[in-house]
C-alpha cells in the first residue's frame, strides 16, 4: 500500500485510542463522542478533526460506520456522548440537547447519493440553498455556479436518472457543499463506482475535498480509498475504534489483524525475550531490531517471505515448515497464503509458483528474514 | 440452462419456438413463469366450463347495453335537460368529492405510512372500513351524525341554521366518505414503496419535514397519489347507497348520475340506458388510464 506515503496532515497525532477524557484540539473543528446502543451492537467511538482536515473512518461491513455517520448527521440520535461543531454544540443527551439533521452546517454525500429523482441537477443543487432560504434566483446562480466546480455545468438540466455514476457522486458533492457546511460527511463516496471510473472520480474526490475548508469525514471498507482521501484514519471494529493515526502510520504499524490484512502485511503480536520475540503457543520470531519494550507487535510484508521446496541450507533464523493453504493472483504477483505453526502470507511470483509446484496442500519451507521483520511497541 | 419443462405432447412445439429466443435476454422470473404456463398445459373442462361461462356472465350485460342502446337518437338523449343535469351534478360532486379526499386523505396516508403511535393499526382499519361496508350503512351512519337530529348536524343546524342532509353539499360528503379508502390506501402504498431516505437527504440539506414533504416526497408518490385520486373520483361517480340514503334523489340538486339511471329505468328505460352507457364509456376510460399501474401482474 505505497500510497500510505501521501499525507498532508496538520494533526500529526500519536497512533494511539484517543483517551475517554481528551480536551478538544480544534474548537472550531469537530469534537464527537458516538454512543449509540442497537440491541447488541454498542458503537463508542471518538471523533475529533480540524477543519480543512479529512478524516477516514476505515472498517469492515457491520464495524458501526454507517451508524456513526448517521449520529454525525443527527439521523440517529445519540444515547451518551456529545458532538461539538465549529465551537457549537449540537448534540449532549446528558444536557437533553438535540438538533435535529435539518439545523446542522452538517452535508452528506449518501451512497447511492440518493439524488432527487424528479428534479434537475441544478434543483438538486440548488435545494439546500432554497431551504436555507436563499430566493430561487441566488439559488440556481449559486447551484450553476457548484456545478461549473464539479464540471458539470453543461449537465445542468438532466435529471439524475441520466447521469453516470461518476457524474452523479459529482453532482451529490456539488449538493452538499452548496450549503457551505462545516462538516462534511461522505459515505462510502466510491462504493457504487465501477472500477475502471473509481480512479478518476477517487482523484477528483480528493481535488474537491483539499479545497473544503470545513471538517470532512469519509466511510470506507476500502484501505485504499481511506489512504488516498484522508489525511488521518481511524480504523473502527465492531464499534470501537482500534486505531488512529496518519495512513502511513496505519500502514507500517497495524495493530489488530484487520488493518494488517488491509495493508497487506503479516501481524503478530508477542513478548520481547533473548534478541527476539515470543509468540502464542513457543513459537518465536527473530527480529533484528527491538524497540524499548515487553509486549510488541512484529509485522512485515508478504513480499520479505521466502518459500523453499526443500529444507533450504545456511541458516535463516525463522523458519517454519507450512503448508499451502490458498492462492490468489494480485498484479502481477501471487499472494499464498500459508497455514503451519505461523500463518503466513507469502508475494511470490507466478514463475516461482511453477517451480515449487505450489498447490493446496503442498508441504513448503518458509523463511523470513530477521532485517525485513519491524518490531513496535503494542 | 434450466431443465426442459415436461409438457404434454401439444405444447411441445409452443415449448421449442419459445426455446429458439435468447435466454440471456430473459430475467430469471420470466423464465420459471413462462416455464410454470407451459407446464400447466391444456386445461381441463372442469376448469374451462366454468370459467367461460363466468367471462360470459361478466361482459354478456355490458354488450347487451351495446345492443340495447338506441343509437340512432343518442344526440338527442344525451342533450336532454334530465340527463344533462344529473351528469353535471355527478361530475361536479365526483370532483369536489375527490378534492377534499385528497386534502384529507394524503395527509392521513402519511400519517399511516411514517408515523408510529399506539392503535395504528386499528386506525388502519377503521380507515378501511367504508371498503368493505355497506355504502347504504354508511349513508345511515352519516344521518345519525350530520343528519338535523344528529350528534354533529343538531350543532350545526342551531349554531349555523345549516343542514346537510338532502343538499348537493350532503351529496359530495356522502361520496367523499365512500371514496377516501380508496386513495388512503393508494397513497399508503405509494408512500411504504417511497425510499424514506430521500427524506433524509432532504433534511441533511436543511428541509423541514413539511418541506422534505413538499418537495420531495410528495413528487416520488405522485403516480399513487394520482392513481388514488382517479379511483376516488370513479368510486364518488358511481356512488348510490350512501347517497340516496343521506342526500336523497331530488333533481338537479341530489340526483346524481346513478340515482337517474335507477329512477329513468321506471320512466324511460331508453333515458336509462343512455345514462349508463355514459357511465360505462366513463369506466373504460378510467380503466385504460390506470392499467399501466393495477393490471401489470397480466
Amino acid at each position: 500500500m505505497t500510497g500510505a506515503a501521501e499525507t498532508s496532515g496538520a494533526n500529526k497525532q500519536a497512533a494511539s485510542d484517543p483517551g475517554p477524557d481528551r480536551t478538544p484540539d480544534h474548537p472550531a473543528g469537530l469534537d464527537a463522542h458516538l454512543v449509540v446502543t442497537r440491541g447488541a451492537f454498542r458503537l463508542d467511538v471518538h471523533l475529533t478533526a480540524a477543519p480543512g482536515e479529512v478524516v477516514a473512518l476505515l472498517g469492515p461491513n457491520g464495524a458501526g460506520k454507517s451508524t456513526a455517520l448517521r449520529a454525525l448527521a443527527g439521523l440517529t440520535p445519540l444515547g451518551a456522548g456529545h458532538t461539538r461543531l465549529a465551537g457549537v454544540d449540537l448534540e449532549d443527551p446528558r444536557q437533553r440537547l438535540y438538533t435535529p439533521p435539518e439545523r446542522r452546517p452538517v452535508g452528506v454525500v449518501f451512497q447511492d447519493y440518493l439524488l432527487f429523482p424528479h428534479l434537475s441537477a441544478l434543483e438538486n443543487v440548488a435545494f439546500g440553498l432554497r431551504c436555507q432560504g436563499v430566493a430561487r434566483r441566488d439559488a440556481r446562480s449559486l447551484a450553476a455556479h457548484w456545478l461549473d466546480r464539479v464540471d458539470l455545468a453543461e449537465h445542468a438540466g438532466v435529471k439524475p436518472g441520466r447521469l453516470s455514476g461518476g457524474q452523479a457522486q459529482r453532482v451529490a458533492l456539488a449538493r452538499a457543499l452548496a450549503t457551505h457546511p462545516r462538516l462534511l460527511l461522505l459515505d462510502e463516496p466510491l462504493a457504487a463506482l465501477d472500477a475502471r471510473t473509481r480512479v478518476a472520480v477517487r482523484a477528483t474526490l480528493r481535488r474537491h475535498l483539499a479545497d473544503f475548508d470545513g471538517v470532512a469525514v469519509v466511510i470506507t471498507h476500502d484501505p485504499l480509498d481511506a489512504m488516498v482521501l484522508a489525511d488521518r484514519l481511524t480504523v473502527i471494529e465492531a464499534g470501537h475504534a482500534v486505531q488512529t493515526g496518519t495512513p502511513a502510520e496505519v500502514a507500517r504499524h497495524p495493530r489488530t489483524d484487520y488493518v494488517a490484512r488491509l495493508v497487506g502485511l503479516n501481524l503478530y503480536r508477542g513478548t520481547i525475550s533473548a534478541g527476539g520475540v515470543d509468540l502464542a503457543a513457543g513459537r518465536r520470531l527473530v527480529v533484528a531490531e527491538l524497540p524499548d519494550a515487553d509486549e510488541v507487535f512484529v509485522a512485515f510484508p508478504p513480499a520479505a517471505v521466502t518459500l523453499y521446496r526443500t529444507r533450504p541450507d545456511g541458516s535463516p533464523r525463522n523458519l517454519w515448515q507450512v503448508e499451502v493453504d490458498g492462492m490468489e493472483l494480485h498484479g502481477d504477483t501471487v499472494r499464498v497464503e500459508l497455514t503451519g505453526p505461523v500463518p503466513l502470507l507469502a508475494d511470490v511470483t507466478p514463475l516461482a509458483v511453477a517451480e515449487l509446484e505450489l498447490a493446496p496442500g503442498k508441504p513448503v519451507w518458509a523463511a523470513v528474514k530477521a532485517t525485513e521483520a519491524r518490531a513496535y511497541p503494542a | 440452462m434450466i431443465e426442459p419443462p415436461r409438457v404434454p405432447h401439444k405444447e411441445r412445439a409452443v415449448v421449442r419456438k419459445r426455446a429458439v429466443r435468447p435466454w440471456a435476454r430473459r430475467t430469471p422470473a420470466v423464465r420459471k413463469r413462462a416455464a410454470e404456463r407451459s407446464r400447466r398445459g391444456g386445461a381441463p373442462l372442469a376448469l374451462l366450463v366454468p370459467g367461460l361461462i363466468g367471462l360470459v356472465f361478466l361482459v354478456l350485460p355490458l354488450v347487451g347495453l351495446l345492443i340495447r342502446a338506441p343509437w340512432s337518437d343518442l344526440g338527442s338523449q344525451l342533450g336532454s335537460t334530465e340527463v344533462r343535469e344529473a351528469l353535471k351534478l355527478s361530475l361536479f360532486t365526483a370532483t369536489v368529492a375527490t378534492g377534499i379526499v385528497l386534502v384529507l386523505g394524503v395527509p392521513l396516508a402519511w400519517l399511516l405510512a411514517r408515523t408510529d403511535f399506539p392503535g395504528r393499526r386499528l386506525v388502519r382499519a377503521l380507515v378501511t372500513l367504508p371498503l368493505v361496508l355497506p355504502p347504504v350503512v354508511g349513508g345511515v351512519a352519516l344521518l345519525l351524525v350530520l343528519g338535523r337530529k344528529g350528534i354533529v348536524g343538531e350543532w350545526l343546524d342551531d349554531t349555523f341554521g345549516y343542514t346537510l342532509p338532502f343538499t348537493t353539499t350532503g351529496v359530495i360528503v356522502a361520496e367523499a366518505f365512500v371514496a377516501m379508502p380508496f386513495l388512503v390506501i393508494s397513497v399508503e402504498g405509494a408512500l411504504r414503496a417511497a425510499d424514506p431516505r430521500y427524506e433524509e437527504a432532504a433534511a441533511t440539506l436543511g428541509a423541514s419535514r413539511w418541506t422534505a414533504f413538499r418537495r420531495v416526497t410528495l413528487p416520488l408518490i405522485a403516480p399513487g397519489v394520482a392513481a388514488g385520486a382517479v379511483l376516488a373520483w370513479a368510486r364518488a361517480l358511481g356512488e348510490f347507497g350512501a347517497t340516496i340514503t343521506f342526500a336523497g334523489n331530488f333533481p338537479g340538486k341530489t340526483q346524481t348520475m346513478p340515482l337517474a339511471v335507477y329512477l329513468a329505468l321506471e320512466t324511460d328505460p331508453e333515458a336509462a340506458i343512455v345514462l349508463s352507457l355514459v357511465l360505462l364509456a366513463v369506466s373504460v376510460l378510467i380503466l385504460a388510464g390506470l392499467r399501466e399501474r393495477w393490471m401489470t401482474t397480466s
